[in-house]
């Protein structure tokens, strides 16, 4: 059930009305019930998958939290009696008992999404390489079928066990409290990835009528509807063409795509994360935001800390952080500052940050091109850590340009075109095409088909091309607006019966130049796929 | 306290590490700095720092570090 189609939109209808009418103690329930049948409706076999994280999530983050507790009262009743040796030696065969019961859950979890994420791969990449190697008869690919939303509520569910093993969190002590955080249906397909310590402050809490915050949300429903389809699926028109015959469309087209694409996944995921937020706060629920105006970072590192931000922390803080204070990245770490000295340090850093990458790649897709993006991110990163000290170089002999606003333009423009030059890869979704396509800028730039009219052969006309850039622009003017405060609170502010206001022109502008498809249905989000 | 702040000097000179109490709120510290900060500070203390100290909290100010430092020493 994507949120852009008239079947969300009868569910949510009939959820919300009877959110206000039923006793509030019992609106959580409510909110499980509704997620259940949500995520049935994708097909009930999917309630299998994620009935089997719910439960072994919540089962080994209680034993790992009464462990915890019976460990530390033994603790402090014996710590006077113990040396200094013996008690980090006791710490540290307590807390390998814990470790057993997370790293069992981790396998069980991670285990089931990589079977069903990635065993094709794999076996594409065996066969792939026993036909180089001139082997024999390949092994078959395997039928499966990804549950819905699986890559965002597994790492929600092991970021709060993990969180319950570091003593951040405390075990949920009710198995359909923790069931409605991990299925809660307006994040449960494409994000943003919840910490329990977040969600739960609202989530379970009972929710008065609030004609404010309920005016907000539809508001933000209807913002987030109006960006995917007046721009991301308009948008998405033409790219399908230029996409489907790379040969004819080269050179300045491959700038028309990076620029294109930018502009489409920015409208489709954040509309996609408007409507998840402004669900959740017309029933009281207060989701984390998961982007900040990604598009005016100055360089990719800051870019990657606005852009799908819970992603991005969760990598931080469950991969990027555990792995680089591990024995083994220490012991590099020893073994390179010794060698190599000063940059020697950052070998292991560096190491890490390849990992990860390489890894977050593999969490969007099971495909190379995802892959490359990966470590070409990572690269991207590394390469300007390194850089610095030519950068302090180069403003130590221009001191003026720094923070001055024509070089924060070039910055910004500098990291929006090399990001979006990246994400390609998503597009063509083939590493060499996408190499080949990217070189033939410099090969066959041929400008002129930038105005002979060659883009109105693209599916759509003049009118849906100035409907994009007005949606587009639209767009950007509320960024620009809203660097201190989102331009809908401050309007809210000074009247707040404009969201409503807000919301009636939203309707209107979204059923006139809406794209739809059978039914009034969109196409579906593209980060849903992953 | 003070092989922690030539530790500190070190990552970044400019940066008066007695006084300053907002080294990760200003961003002054990225998550680069403090993974190296805490390979750094486990060959020179023979301390290891578990993944969860690495809180906003541990790392503000160098006080916060060599606090965070002593009590992971006593065990």
């Amino acid at each position: 059930m994507s949120f852009a189609s008239t079947q969300f939109l009868a569910f949510f209808g009939v959820l919300f009305l009877l959110y206000y009418t039923v006793p509030r103690r019992w609106q959580w329930k409510l909110l499980l019930a509704g997620s259940l049948f949500f995520y049935w409706f994708a097909g009930w076999w999917c309630l299998i998958y994620i009935g089997v994280t719910t439960v072994t999530t919540w089962l080994a983050a209680r034993r790992i939290d009464a462990l915890a507790r019976e460990q530390d009262a033994w603790f402090q009743e014996h710590k006077a009696e113990l040396s200094r040796e013996e008690r980090k030696a006791r710490k540290a065969k307590d807390r390998s008992i814990r470790f057993r019961w997370l790293l069992g859950c981790l396998l069980v979890n991670f285990g089931i999404l990589a079977v069903v994420k990635y065993t094709n791969f794999v076996i594409g990449n065996l066969n792939a390489a026993a036909a180089a190697l001139g082997g024999g008869q390949p092994l078959p690919t395997l039928s499966l079928v990804l549950p819905m939303g699986i890559s965002f509520y597994t790492f929600q569910a092991m970021g709060y066990l993990i969180d319950v093993y570091w003593g951040k969190s405390p075990a949920e002590e009710s198995l359909g409290r923790f069931a409605l955080f991990v299925t809660f249906f307006p994040q449960l397909i494409q994000g943003p990835i919840s910490r329990f310590g977040d969600l739960s402050r609202t989530l379970y809490s009972e929710h008065p009528w609030d004609s404010r915050q309920i005016a907000m949300g539809v508001e933000r429903v209807l913002w987030g509807l109006a960006k995917k389809l007046i721009v991301a699926d308009r948008l998405a028109i033409p790219l399908r063409a230029l996409v489907a015959d790379p040969e004819q469309y080269n050179g300045v087209y491959v700038l028309a795509v990076i620029f294109l694409y930018a502009v489409q996944l920015y409208a489709d995921f954040t509309g996609g994360i408007d409507i998840t937020i402004g669900a959740a706060q017309m029933l009281g629920v207060q989701v984390t935001e998961n982007f900040q105006r990604p598009f005016f970072s100055k360089n990719a590192a800051e870019y990657w800390r606005r852009w799908h931000i819970t992603m991005g922390t969760w990598f931080r803080d469950y991969l990027f952080y555990p792995m680089s204070v591990s024995k083994p990245i220490l012991k590099l770490h020893q073994k390179c500052r010794n060698r190599f000295g000063r940059f020697g340090k950052r070998i292991s850093v560096h190491t890490c940050s390849i990992i990860l990458w390489f890894v977050t790649g593999l969490w969007h897709g099971a495909s190379w091109n995802f892959i490359v993006w990966g470590l070409l991110n990572g690269l991207v990163i590394i390469i300007s850590q390194e850089l610095e000290p030519l950068y302090d170089k180069f403003h130590a002999r221009f001191p003026r340009l720094k923070g001055s606003r024509g070089w924060d333009a070039v910055q910004v423009l500098r990291t929006f075109w090399l990001m979006g030059a990246i994400r390609v890869l998503d597009v063509y979704r083939d590493v060499p095409l996408t190499f080949r396509q990217l070189g033939t800028v410099f090969t066959a730039f041929r400008p002129q088909v930038l105005w002979d009219g060659s883009f109105l052969e693209l599916g759509i006309g003049m009118g849906d091309w100035l409907v994009a850039a007005a949606g587009a622009g639209t767009m950007l003017a509320c960024s620009l607006l809203g660097r201190r405060e989102p331009v809908r609170e401050r309007l809210s502010r000074h009247s707040p019966h404009l969201a409503w206001g807000g919301c009636v022109v939203l309707i209107w502008l979204t059923l006139i130049f809406g794209v739809y498809g059978i039914g009034f249905d969109a196409t579906q989000f593209i980060y849903n796929q992953f | 306290m003070e092989e922690l702040l030539s530790i500190l000097r070190e990552l970044h000179p400019e940066v008066d590490f007695e006084t300053c109490d907002t080294l990760i709120d200003d961003k002054i510290l990225d998550s680069i700095d403090i993974v190296t900060l805490v390979a750094e500070i486990g060959s020179e203390f023979d301390v290891e720092v578990p993944a969860e100290e690495l809180t906003p909290e541990n790392f503000n100010s160098a006080k916060a570090l060599w606090e965070m430092v002593r009590r992971l020493d006593e065990g």
